[in-house]
């Protein structure tokens, strides 16, 4: 309803570049923001920037729905055919959704955190920065070009460690931290060039399409399971896929609160989304051999990631740690899912997609919330909270329900289908374990919540400060989300089935 | 069996560079040492690309003079030829010499921008983590920020008996 009508006013370029415009809009904009001579008009500009984007990919959405074929080609340069194709479809539609989405919350809420967080002359450059990773993030859920895809994932890596490492004015861990995603991300991406390579050498093709129709003839080739395997694990790498995850929760305990809103809601579901496409679209489930890494490699390690990972959110004591191994834990979920093989399958990882941005985001903004009045991040700083700063906190329980998946919230919707497609496949143990993880969220969410709202402050000197203005109306639109697609899932619903098809390259979804 | 080792030279340089850049990215204590590693690793990636542009008798990709249809009209002419324009503005004639592949040379070019600006990144992530810790060892590091994490709990502990008491 609201998408066609959008459609209907947006004027003929835009439809016709929208899909170009995701990324370039950002791009173009980020070098401006380090001649902007005030802070504030350089924050008002990333808005602004990420708004275009937002209503681009929205844009994108409503032409991917109602053209008949699903797919909107955009070759760069008109070089039809040998130049670098942007591609969307169903399935990038969705993920530039959420990561155009987030950005621009994250983009609204940035100001009170930055002023508190961030030195006065560094703002600008710090928002040209983050910039830069939304314009790199949305680029590869855009690019329908595997190298391209590398070019704009280091663009958004890049910028990541800048703004991990601009942390460091409040606690110095942050640079350690911050070197170690760099080592860590180039080594991910470098053994995606090289993935690259081997199918460049056996096909000599790096459009996704092109490759896609080449290799199913290619499939006992030696060089093309040589690069999928680096292909897998380099995505692995920036994905956090256990055990690949180990720079993850440093970079995000340490790096600026804004930053690790931002990065929990987006930059890890870019990664998944690359890793869909790699082994839905380009190469076909129905390989033999990928068959076997779904059921050997893929499955039991995102089962580890599942249980081992809240295993530890269990046991740490600053809260944005915990909920990054929780993060972790998620995007296993998300394997799970993606591994089972089959649409349902698909369609539940990227439903949990879709809802972890929104329970992460929000999480983290209140976490950030938090973090402006009363500095500390640990378990024991939050203690009585629900009393001093009560909409923060209620919009976190909302966010942390949602992240166990009690009923009635959209954490339990995507569980819920995430079950069913297990049931189908025969997994019915994987179900198991995917309640006893859910369990184990109740421990570390609940524990969270029951130090918030029914112990006795720390300190009971601190005066009852609310987060502003500007962070709450973010925050809450992001919880009643949570609570509204966990009532009337339909619009996530009916995005993961259109995703999970196109993927898949199917005709119709059961 | 020595021919197919020896045919592969290239490759096999290839892979071993790679390894050692891993390896020192993976082991070394010293952060400029472990840059140093990475940075090696990304090169090596460079002449994996380059490598397989390579033809057998193939030279650099520039038209020599017998492949250029048209080299003494004029552009213009080449643009109305009946034959170019059906096969939608493409050569279809048989070249005369055999051409190395260029497009991996171009992909290398911008892998190359990437790895200076990671370089840089890291170099200038280094710089920072010297000022804050004064070394630039990585178990000293890691030793510094265990410290600091035994202090903060200890004193989390103290605020927590004070408040009770």
């Amino acid at each position: 309803m609201i998408l066609e009508s959008l459609l209907v006013s947006a004027p003929e370029w835009a439809i016709r570049h929208a899909s170009v415009l995701i990324p370039v809009v950002p791009l173009i904009m980020a070098p401006m923001l380090t001649l902007s001579p005030s802070r504030r008009l350089a924050w008002i500009l990333s808005i602004a920037a990420t708004a275009a984007s937002f209503y681009f990919s929205l844009l994108a959405l409503a032409i991917v729905q109602t053209e008949p074929g699903g797919v909107i080609e955009y070759w760069i340069g008109n070089w039809t055919a040998i130049g670098i194709e942007f591609r969307i479809d169903a399935l990038n539609a969705m993920v530039l959704l959420i990561v155009s989405g987030m950005g621009f919350l994250a983009a609204v809420f940035a100001w009170p955190t930055l002023v508190a967080e961030i030195a006065k002359e560094k703002i600008a450059l710090f928002l040209s920065a983050f910039l830069l990773c939304f314009a790199g993030l949305c680029g590869v859920a855009a690019t329908g070009d595997a190298f391209n895809l590398f070019v704009f994932l280091e663009i958004s890596s890049l910028a990541t460690y800048l703004l991990v490492a601009m942390g460091a004015s409040r606690d110095r861990r942050a640079l350690p931290a911050a070197f170690d995603y760099l080592i860590m991300g180039t080594l991910g991406a470098s053994f995606y060039i090289i993935g690259v390579g081997f199918l460049y050498a056996a096909t000599g093709t790096l459009n996704m399409a092109e490759l896609a129709a080449q290799l199913p003839a290619l499939s006992g080739n030696r060089a093309v399971q040589v690069g999928f395997a680096f292909i897998i694990v380099g995505l692995g790498i920036k994905a956090a896929m256990w055990p690949l995850h180990q720079w993850l929760p440093n970079a995000y305990a340490f790096s600026p609160s804004f930053v690790t809103m931002f990065l929990a809601a987006t930059a890890t579901k870019v990664a998944l989304y690359a890793l869909i496409r790699w082994l839905f679209t380009i190469f076909q489930p129905d390989i033999g051999f990928e068959q076997a890494i779904f059921t050997w490699v893929l499955a039991p390690l995102a089962i580890a990631a599942m249980v081992i990972c809240s295993f530890q959110a269990v046991f740490q004591t600053d809260v944005r740690r915990m909920l990054a191994y929780s993060s972790v834990a998620q995007v296993g979920y998300i394997i799970l899912g993606i591994s089972i093989g089959t649409a349902a399958g698909v369609s539940a990882g990227l439903l949990h997609l879709f809802n972890h941005a929104l329970m992460k985001g929000a999480l983290f903004m209140a976490v950030a919330g938090i973090c402006l009045n009363y500095k500390g991040t640990t378990i024991r700083d939050f203690a009585g909270l629900g009393r001093s700063a009560p909409f923060t906190m209620s919009a976190l329980a909302i966010a942390g329900l949602s992240l166990i998946g009690v009923p009635l919230t959209a954490g339990f919707m995507s569980k819920l289908q995430l079950g069913y497609a297990l049931f189908d496949h025969g997994w019915w143990w994987a179900v198991l374990l995917v309640v006893f993880s859910s369990f184990l969220a109740v421990f570390y969410v609940g524990r969270l919540l029951q130090t918030i709202f029914f112990e006795a402050p720390v300190n009971p000197r601190k005066n009852r400060k609310e987060a502003p203005l500007l962070l709450l109306v973010p925050l809450w639109v992001l919880a009643l989300a949570n609570i509204f697609f966990g009532i009337d899932a339909s619009f996530p619903v009916g995005l993961a089935n259109d995703g999970a098809v196109a993927a898949l390259g199917m005709e119709a979804f059961q | 069996m020595w021919e197919f080792i020896l045919e592969r030279a290239g490759y096999w340089a290839i892979i071993g560079l790679m390894m050692i850049g891993l390896f020192i990215a993976f082991s070394a204590e010293n952060l400029i040492k472990r840059l140093v590693g990475l940075s090696l690793f990304m090169t090596t990636i460079c002449l994996f690309y380059v490598t397989l542009g390579k033809i057998t008798g193939g030279t650099a990709p520039i038209l020599l003079k017998e492949d250029m249809p048209y080299h003494d009209a004029s552009h213009a002419a080449a643009q109305t030829d009946p034959q170019l324009v059906a096969a939608g503005g493409e050569r279809v004639a048989e070249l005369v010499y055999t051409y190395s592949n260029p497009l991996p040379h171009v992909l290398m070019l911008t892998a190359i921008v990437v790895g200076v600006a990671t370089l840089s990144v890291g170099l200038a992530l280094i710089v920072r983590i010297r000022e804050a810790y004064g070394t630039i060892e990585a178990d000293d590091v890691r030793a510094m920020d265990i410290e600091t994490e035994l202090a903060q709990e200890a004193e989390a502990e103290k605020d927590l008996r004070e408040a009770t008491a």
